[in-house]
């Protein structure tokens, strides 16, 4: 049923030619909140994760899962310092996410910029489509 | 430390959108607010602001008065070739006001930008205390 009505949205919204920022964002189910894009080759998967180290981070792929996993740390905190606002929180997140197809986990790849955590997941070979030549008999 | 184990909360992950004040934005792209951590040590007020996608060209900082402005501004990369299939997270600016109580040295602010995260360095300014004579009348 909800995926009916997240199809539906999703229709309605490429029919009003709304794709690169949806007004209307889907209920999230963890930290960090991810974007997925995809087309027949695979797809690339983008999350906001800001303060967090490339060495704290954890992907792994499995078939067509892909997991992440990582830490933000504290910064190191001086002598007699006061705080006055603690909006930004620290600590562990793991998130798992299911592809639509299989992945080649050899080929990979991650990056990160400003924060902004960058997956690249190639299809595996032997999940894509296979065109069938006709031959006429 | 309980703060090493503790979990990412969901709500780490939703982005505050910005509200329009008084003055629109002439950007017609999205706002939101950072979250932040401000603490204060007995020489300076050190603020933390979380800007994912934010290059450390592309922030300002203002100080007129004592009202600071932070503005980070987002150049948002699509992946090229792919359609969004999933979203969670909308890609904008980040704007946030904050008024100081104390005098700041302003010669001396300091902001660096790593991982998404803008760090603010506000020296205290050293309190010029002047005696005020009372003349008799």
């Amino acid at each position: 049923m909800w995926r009916e009505m997240e199809r539906l949205r999703r229709e309605m919204n490429q029919v009003f030619g709304e794709t690169a920022a949806p007004s209307e964002l889907p209920v999230l189910r963890g930290y960090p909140a991810m974007n997925i894009w995809v087309n027949e080759n695979g797809a690339v998967v983008t999350t906001e994760l800001p303060g967090v180290l490339a060495e704290d981070l954890d992907i792994s792929v499995v078939d067509d899962t892909l997991t992440i996993s990582g830490s933000r740390k504290p910064e190191e905190g001086a002598e007699g310092i006061t705080y006055h606002r603690r909006e930004r929180g620290c600590g562990t997140f793991t998130r798992s996410f299911q592809l639509p197809f299989k992945v080649d986990p050899q080929k990979v790849e991650a990056t990160t910029n400003n924060g902004i955590l960058n997956i690249t997941l190639p299809r595996a070979e032997e999940d894509k489509p296979k065109k069938i030549a006709v031959r006429v008999g | 430390m309980t703060e090493e184990t503790k979990e990412l909360q969901l709500e780490q992950a939703e982005k505050q959108e910005l509200v329009e004040g008084e003055a629109e934005r002439t950007r017609s792209r999205l706002a939101f607010i950072p979250r932040v951590d401000i603490y204060e040590m007995n020489d300076a007020i050190v603020i933390l602001a979380d800007m994912p996608g934010v290059d450390p060209a592309s922030v300002d900082i203002t100080l007129e008065r004592n009202v600071l402005s932070i503005n980070g501004y987002v150049a948002p990369s699509y992946p090229e070739g792919y359609s969004l299939a999933w979203a969670e997270y909308r890609i904008g600016d980040f704007q946030r006001n904050f008024t100081l109580s104390q005098e700041i040295d302003q010669d001396n602010i300091e902001a660096t930008v790593k991982n998404g995260v803008l760090r603010l360095h506000l020296p205290k300014a050293t309190p010029t205390t002047r005696k005020i004579g009372i003349k008799d009348a």
